[in-house]
């Protein structure tokens, strides 16, 4: 079954008097488990796929269904419960709330998804262990370094076991060791969960480690190449 | 606390000097409501107590109608009888028959038209404060003397001072003509002009006899402990009075309409005021919420992201503001008891209030009135305004692209 498939999905933006095609007639299809990279250059499209994928942006035209499920025409609610459930984000720049601890930001989501606070803190705890972080729980991000920041947000990605994750240059402020943890820590999740990834970039060293590398240019897909894992 | 609750109270105190300021008016307005409701309110019951222990009585016994058109014949049969009653059985002393009527009052020189009041001068001086305001002579001993008590207004306009006679005209009970000679016995000064020179009193044997009343009287008047007891009071007189007998109840407010308007316009015009200022208040939580949403609108878009709903997002808007109003609240209502309470004990003035205050019998000193309504009906209103100026920020949200909202900066 395909946790993402998208037809013939357009989006155009005007920049100025300018059409800027982010998304041009794009056919995609990604199976259940998959790991993936989207490469492109800035600009390229790779952030605005993402994005019509997690529900975030709607398209101009064209189908986006997620396990199953078409999205494109949801409302506003049954998106924003689509991604509490099935899919988790994790962006550039961490983007963790500030006033909230470690644990206190895994902990956010499940309690929207209304799971209780004994099972919640446990849970947050055990997530957190795995990427990582033990010991680190009761820090503000302000405290943390930027490695232990983005594993916050993966871990808050992947606390509700999402079917799919989908990161947008989630190294991209991260130096090559972390870089390389955080790619090893996806590539574990992945194996150990099946969570299907989608990871947009344009560094080398992360699309080492996909199983199937996605090129787009101009909001077109340009190449789809199935790889060995390095 | 839930993380919510966590989330918004350390959202709260992102900006401490921007969440004191916020808090700090709404305790400076809250105080000052707390302050300005309880004077007001103080002021509205020394007010009402006065003006009837002036005259009125908090209730008055009387034939149906002559409340609306002042008929002489229209009487509380057998008042005295009713009055000692009324007084063994509420085990209240400051119950007094009071008769009336309209005469004309002439001295050796002048004439003038008066209301003359038949008067019990044992009972009367517990209900009324014009026995305690005669500032010459004296009031009226016994039942049947030939007495008369004029105001100060009145004594002037006839010219006459203590000693003289004055003649009453006017028509009795039965519609015959009644008339009198009467010594001025007292001349009284309440200070209200209106009453010094239109009233006078006589005993309320005296009044009988010229107006041929035969026992009854136009009025038993009761005299409360305070307007709280008003109520059960009038319940328990209703309860008391005999059947067939056309006889009602009036209560103060019915009795004197005009000091309820009064009260009612002057509540009016300083809740107007008051409204304004909870307006000012809300404006500057709006502004501080407002503000505060614009600078998170990144980490709101964030948050939708990951799956958080707009309208999840607005309620934690609402319940920062509703931490913030909350502590207003409680600062507010506990810095305005507190000055108020203070006033409580030691009374409130102001230069030239003592000699203002003499002129209409009432104490140099105000003292506010502090109860559970006047402690928190201003800072309730002030949180609930609070929280309808969030209604905007929050509603805000509902608009917020999560897309949009991620690249504000």
């Amino acid at each position: 079954m395909s946790a993402v498939r998208c037809i013939d999905l357009c989006k155009t933006y005007r920049q100025g008097d300018q059409d800027i095609k982010a998304l041009d007639h794009v056919d995609l299809d990604i199976p259940e488990g998959d790991f993936v990279c989207l490469s492109a250059p800035s600009g390229g499209g790779k952030t605005t796929l993402l994005n019509a994928i997690g529900g975030l942006d709607v398209p101009d035209s064209g189908e986006v269904w997620v396990a199953g499920r078409r999205i494109d025409q949801l409302s506003k609610g049954d998106l924003a419960a689509l991604r509490l459930a099935q899919i988790g984000f994790v962006f550039q720049a961490y983007n963790l709330v500030p006033v909230l601890s470690a644990r206190e930001n895994v902990e956010f989501v499940m309690q929207v998804q209304g799971i209780a606070s004994g099972p919640r803190r446990e849970k947050a705890m055990a997530i957190l262990q795995e990427v990582g972080l033990e010991g680190l729980e009761d820090r503000r991000p302000a405290e943390m370094s930027g490695g232990q920041q983005q594993r916050v947000a993966v871990a808050r990605a992947i606390v509700s076991r999402p079917a799919l994750v989908l990161a947008d240059e989630p190294t991209a402020n991260l130096d090559s060791v972390t870089s390389g943890e955080l790619m090893t820590l996806f590539v574990e999740l992945n194996q150990m969960h099946g969570t299907t990834f989608v990871i947009a970039t344009h560094d080398q060293s992360v699309m080492a480690y996909a199983r199937r590398l996605i090129k787009m240019l101009d909001g077109k897909i340009v190449g789809d190449i199935d790889q060995q894992p390095g | 606390m839930n993380i919510t609750s966590r989330l918004a109270w350390r959202n709260v105190w992102r900006h401490p000097r921007r969440t004191w300021l916020t808090i700090g008016a709404m305790v400076f307005s809250n105080a000052l409501l707390v302050f300005m409701i309880s004077i007001q309110f103080g002021m509205y019951e020394l007010m009402i107590d006065n003006t009837l222990k002036a005259f009125t009585g908090h209730l008055q016994v009387q034939a149906v109608g002559y409340k609306d058109d002042l008929k002489i014949r229209q009487v509380v049969p057998d008042a005295r009888s009713v009055a000692e009653r009324l007084r063994s059985e509420l085990e209240l002393e400051t119950i007094t028959v009071r008769s009336s009527a309209f005469v004309l009052l002439s001295s050796e020189d002048r004439s003038y038209g008066v209301q003359v009041f038949g008067v019990d001068p044992e009972y009367e001086p517990r209900v009324s404060s014009i026995p305690g305001l005669v500032r010459e002579g004296h009031y009226p001993t016994g039942r049947d003397a030939q007495e008369i008590v004029i105001g100060k207004v009145l004594a002037r306009n006839l010219r006459v001072g203590l000693g003289d006679e004055l003649t009453l005209l006017g028509s009795g009970r039965d519609g015959s003509f009644a008339a009198a000679v009467a010594e001025v016995a007292g001349i009284f000064d309440s200070g209200v002009t209106d009453m010094d020179r239109s009233i006078a009193e006589i005993p309320v044997g005296f009044f009988d006899d010229v107006f041929y009343m035969e026992g009854a009287s136009h009025a038993v008047v009761i005299v409360t402990p305070d307007l709280a007891s008003v109520p059960g009071i009038k319940s328990r007189v209703e309860a008391s009075l005999p059947i067939n007998e056309g006889l009602v109840v009036h209560d103060w407010d019915a009795l004197q309409p005009g000091l309820k308007q009064a009260i009612q316009a002057d509540i009016s015009s300083a809740f107007f005021m008051y409204g304004i200022l909870v307006i000012l208040v809300a404006f500057s939580v709006m502004n501080t919420q407002l503000m505060s949403v614009l600078e998170r609108t990144h980490e709101f878009g964030i948050v939708m992201s990951l799956g958080v709903t707009p309208g999840r997002l607005g309620t934690l808007v609402i319940l920062e503001t509703g931490m913030m109003a909350l502590a207003g609240l409680l600062l507010g209502a506990l810095a305005g008891g507190l000055v108020t309470l203070w006033f409580t004990y030691n009374g409130f003035s102001y230069p030239g209030m003592d000699q203002m205050a003499a002129n209409f019998n009432l104490p140099s000193r105000f003292y506010p009135q502090v109860t559970v309504l006047t402690l928190f009906l201003g800072p309730a209103v002030v949180f609930v305004g609070s929280i309808l100026s969030s209604l905007y920020p929050a509603l805000r949200l509902h608009w917020l692209q999560p897309v949009a909202a991620m690249r504000a900066v």
